[in-house]
């Protein structure tokens, strides 16, 4: 068989060879009639029926995995599918470094990869449950389509975790995987796992702001799991990472063009100043301002995914060969980290420091920066289109150490400058920093459904290029009455 | 980080047991009605060494010394209460157990000290269950983890929540190379049921176990989702209220400051005196009879307060021997010797003997029961001074029974007038003070010959001299004016001459004769397994797992199987 070809043969598309493996292939039949009722429980609510315009890995061929048809999303092809093996593939780092990759759990690392696998795993239907009701206030069809897109893909990453564990975990894994169908986003009984996924998407923005930055987390660990010395983990990731770009991009032109229309808007009106807060809503988009504020709520949150700067975890995890450093292969050290140290943002004295820790320990707050860079390079091209668009108004990430739950800072309170305020002055000026419920109820108030092909609501630009070239008008989602 | 090296936090001196509520660091305590919460919430930058931080409810001993000390004012100030909520004020992690940093960091004789110290406090949950009526539901709310289990583990239940992630785990082996040093794996198999196989997963599985499967084991005793835990945790605490049988009436009575003074070598309270001799690494524990007869009835005893004679002794005696234990680490030998009228001793004992079903009588005496068992676990040399002057008689007798040995002087010495020394024996004696192995320590003297007991008790309330107490077996030696001093000073210097490690061994096997209880393999195991296991380089060498916890390096094991 050609690894190549996703392998239909079986109810459950995949490039793993499932049909030879009949333990795994029951244990998946087993699972799926629970998913497909998560699925139509917790997936999107009124828009199962519908006809969406949906990319299928049909191959995880670069040229052939993205194919694009109609298709119902209940009916969605969620697969198995990895990157390809590399022959003689190593462990790259940590105390295993140089020696051949691991294609089966090595015991004494057990527990700590099915931690990793199940804590990844958890992200992904997280969302879905958090964007369930989005799909009723779309901005457009486009927008509606690009919304499903994520979901269903979010889907099939929960599958590619849930393969690991019943592979390679037994019973174990097993039950870990019918736990993960069973938790619920911002439930009391089982929440999930990790804060920011327990949050609500109310509305179109959050959903916009959720892609840019809290998908960028899920990136940013799936580049460090993508490195990883047990190799099915790392081709998983792998493939993972290239379905992950498209919901970057929609998060991130997702905010662009909010803030396009809004300084078109403006300029249309005559506003100069993008403070002008009232007279900016009253054209029916949202004002700059208000855009920050998401944006200080959005990354400060997902910092919080990274976990405590300084992680035994972390640290145990990346000597053992199982969760490296963004793009690890490319770095120029020893790989080893056992000597070195690296720069830690801490509080220390009355007064917010760089502190010099164990590089193995700091790794969590290695990748934060690494996030944090990426972020702004996002940042950086907002605020081009807002200085083209002859707008004086530059967006910015807040400090570190504001609006912390985890982590060095989170028993204390700080502006987005990174100035230490007492609570007293916290509630004073919270909400110049963080959406208000004033803001929130504006923003609430724009949710307004669009569903006719080629139009869009106010406060949002149509995008430049259409999904696989289709033209402006295109039909994305055939909504079934 | 070097063990010697550890400072104390905040310039502290020495480890101070004393401590109330209003200055609590790390725990709540708030009392309604017949129901107590206990919240633990700890403060992470309040250990109590410099240089780590007590992160995810994390505990130093610090930390247990205000839960020990809750536990004290639960049932010395609260009569009502019948039912105590062991809960955690932080979200989703009830608590990640002794703080390995701080484990790592601390000397061989700190680990071990706080090891007991914990026991101590956990054995202190399950007598004020059994003894006081104050039942204790632990409310596991996130992670349970080794220590945190072990202190779940001491309540009489146990409620889970079902959150899909909140776990209880004894991850000991698997990650630090050491074992549940708390209680955990006795309590586990002794007092849980968990079966042997269903344990030894359990132990070696870092994640632990969650949800039903954790009810299925017996490792918990429900599991409830969070929906519906505050309903079920309020009907358990009503339900174990209700079936309570602590029957107080009235006031609390509240357990004032202790007054102290350390000055140089010696150790002051009110009726506790402790003397350091450095050179000849001795301590020397003297205890002051009561001055006044006692109350002539229970509502005038509770009226006395913390200020009748034997609640104030056994309050000053405990915070005497925690002092030692913890921050006199060279002193071999405790030397017990007492000073007053024995016959007002003896009536005290009465009081508490005639008024036991007070309820503030019954925790006196259960008190002095937890204060006697702290000596017996106490590993240094433990010797009594029988010499004029003194009142070894009824509860203070005691303490020349859990001596490793009594010396008694014949007659008295020349140039002293005071009379003879006599040893007294009260019903406090032989029944209301059972060590941790469930015999009194006359029955454990007398294990050849039960019937020696008999011809023992027959002489209660008799002042013995030196040579009918050596005859009836009470004491070691009965020693004259002209061969006491020789003797006892040859004694000490051959003592503190042998080996400190092989004395804690020689002693702690002695010390318990006959039958074993929970609580007593507790301490054994502690001593036996977990004791030599901190000492391997497996646990604790440069390569040791202890070491590298924390830094993400694998430990490296000598693999010999010894």
């Amino acid at each position: 068989m050609n690894i190549m070809n996703v392998d239909y043969t079986t109810k459950i598309p995949n490039n793993v060879n499932l049909t030879e493996d009949r333990q795994v292939l029951k244990a998946l039949e087993g699972w799926h009639p629970g998913y497909l009722d998560w699925w139509n429980d917790m997936g999107p609510e009124g828009f199962q029926e519908s006809l969406v315009y949906l990319r299928t890995a049909v191959s995880v061929d670069p040229k052939g995995w993205a194919k694009f048809d109609y298709v119902r999303m209940p009916e969605y092809r969620w697969g198995v599918l990895l990157a390809p093996q590399e022959e003689g593939r190593l462990v790259n780092f940590g105390q295993h470094m140089g020696e051949k990759a691991w294609q089966e759990v090595p015991g004494e690392y057990r527990a700590m990869l099915r931690r990793l696998v199940v804590i990844q795993g958890d992200t992904e239907p997280a969302s879905v449950e958090q964007q369930r009701h989005l799909g009723k206030t779309a901005p457009s069809l486009y927008d509606m389509r690009n919304l499903f897109q994520v979901n269903v893909e979010e889907g099939r990453h929960l599958w590619a975790m849930v393969y690991l564990l019943q592979k390679y975990f037994g019973r174990d894994g097993r039950e870990e995987a019918d736990d993960l169908l069973r938790r619920r986003s911002g439930d009391a009984d089982s929440p999930r796992m990790l804060g920011a996924f327990n949050e609500a998407t109310p509305d179109w923005l959050s959903f916009f702001m959720f892609t840019f930055f809290t998908d960028r987390d899920g990136k940013m660990q799936l580049e460090s799991l993508a490195q990883s010395g047990f190799d099915p983990l790392s081709r998983t990731c792998r493939f993972m990472l290239t379905e992950e770009a498209h919901h970057m991009f929609v998060g991130e032109t997702g905010v662009g063009r909010i803030l396009r229309r809004t300084c078109e808007a403006m300029r249309e009106a005559g506003i100069d100043d993008p403070h002008e807060v009232e007279r900016v809503r009253a054209l029916g988009v949202i004002d700059l301002p208000t855009m920050q504020k998401k944006v200080n709520l959005h990354y400060s949150l997902s910092l919080d995914l990274f976990g405590s700067e300084v992680s035994t975890n972390a640290a145990n995890f990346y000597n053992a060969g199982l969760k490296g450093r963004f793009q690890e292969t490319r770095l120029r050290d020893d790989h080893r980290l056992t000597g070195d140290t690296y720069p830690v943002l801490k509080w220390v004295d009355g007064a917010i420091k760089l502190v010099d820790e164990p590089a193995l320990t700091a790794l969590n707050m290695r990748l934060r920066d690494d996030y944090t860079n990426d972020c702004n390079k996002g940042i950086e091209r907002w605020n081009k289109i807002v200085k083209a668009l002859g707008v004086d108004f530059e967006f910015a990430l807040p400090h570190t150490a504001f609006h912390r739950q985890i982590g060095e800072f989170k028993n204390m309170h700080a502006t987005a400058g990174g100035e230490i305020v007492s609570d007293a002055q916290w509630k004073k000026v919270r909400d110049d920093f963080l959406p208000s419920t004033e803001d929130g109820d504006f923003i609430a108030s724009l949710m307004t459904p669009v569903s006719e092909p080629g139009e869009f609501a106010s406060w949002i630009a149509p995008p430049k290029v259409g999904i696989d070239n289709k033209p402006g008008d295109f039909e994305y989602v055939k909504i079934s009455e | 980080m070097a063990a010697e090296d550890k400072k104390l936090a905040n310039g502290a001196t020495h480890i101070d047991f004393q401590t109330d509520p209003s200055r609590y660091r790390h725990w709540k305590l708030a009392v309604d009605g017949e129901i107590a919460t206990l919240t633990m919430d700890v403060d992470e930058n309040g250990g109590l060494f410099d240089g780590y931080q007590l992160k995810l409810n994390s505990y130093d001993l610090g930390v247990d010394i205000e839960l020990a000390d809750a536990l004290q004012r639960l049932r010395f100030e609260h009569p009502q209460v019948k039912a105590v909520l062991l809960r955690s004020g932080k979200n989703r992690v009830f608590c990640a157990g002794a703080n390995i940093r701080m484990l790592a960091g601390a000397t061989h004789a700190h680990k071990v000290n706080f090891c007991k110290f914990t026991n101590e406090t956990r054995n202190g949950i399950e007598d004020s269950s059994a003894n006081s009526g104050q039942h204790f539901i632990c409310v596991v709310n996130g992670t349970a983890a080794g220590g945190g289990y072990e202190l779940a583990l001491a309540a009489d239940h146990i409620v889970l929540v079902d959150d899909g992630s909140a776990a209880v785990s004894l991850p000991e082996v698997p990650l630090l190379a050491v074992l549940p040093g708390t209680g955990g794996l006795t309590r586990v198999t002794d007092k849980r049921k968990v079966r042997r196989d269903h344990a030894d997963y359990f132990c070696t599985f870092e994640e632990g176990v969650k949800g039903k499967r954790a009810v299925q084991w017996r490792l918990v005793d429900e599991v409830v989702p969070n929906s519906k835990l505050e309903a079920r945790v309020a009907d358990r605490a009503r339900a174990f209220a209700a079936a309570s049988k602590r029957d107080a009436q009235g006031e609390g009575i509240k357990l004032t400051p202790l007054m102290r003074t350390i000055e140089g070598d010696s150790i002051r309270y009110r009726f506790v005196g402790a003397d350091i001799d450095r050179a000849a690494r001795t301590a020397t524990i003297s205890i002051k009879a009561p001055e006044v007869p006692p109350p002539a009835d229970p509502e005038a005893v509770v009226v006395q307060g913390a200020a009748f004679w034997p609640l104030q002794v056994a309050r000053e005696l405990d915070d005497a021997i925690l002092h030692l234990r913890l921050n006199e680490l060279e002193i071999a030998v405790l030397v017990f010797k007492s000073e007053g009228d024995p016959a007002q001793v003896l009536a005290y004992d009465a009081v508490l003997d005639a008024c036991k079903d007070n309820w503030f009588v019954n925790e006196v005496r259960h008190f002095w029961k937890r204060v006697l068992k702290r000596v017996d676990v106490t590993s240094r040399t433990l010797v009594a001074l029988i010499e004029p002057g003194s009142c070894f008689a009824g509860s203070l007798a005691e303490l020349v029974f859990a001596a490793d040995r009594a010396y008694m002087l014949i007659g008295s010495r020349q140039g002293d007038n005071r009379a003879p020394p006599k040893l007294m024996l009260s019903a406090m004696n032989f029944g209301p003070y059972p060590m941790s192995h469930g015999l009194t320590r006359l029955q454990s003297r007398f294990q050849a010959d039960p019937s020696e007991l008999d011809r023992v008790k027959a002489r209660l309330g008799q002042p013995l001299d030196a040579e009918t107490a050596e005859e009836l077996g009470l004491v070691t030696f009965a020693l004259d004016d002209i061969d006491w001093d020789d003797e006892v000073r040859v004694f000490f210097e051959a003592r503190t001459s042998f080996s400190p490690d092989s004395l804690t061994g020689l002693e702690a096997n002695l010390r318990f004769v006959g039958p074993e209880t929970m609580e007593s393999k507790i301490f054994a195991r502690l001593t036996a397994w977990q004791n030599w296991i901190f000492q391997r380089p497996n646990a604790v060498g440069e390569a040791g797992a202890l070491q590298r916890y924390g830094t993400g390096e694998r430990p490296q094991f000598d693999m010999t199987r010894v």
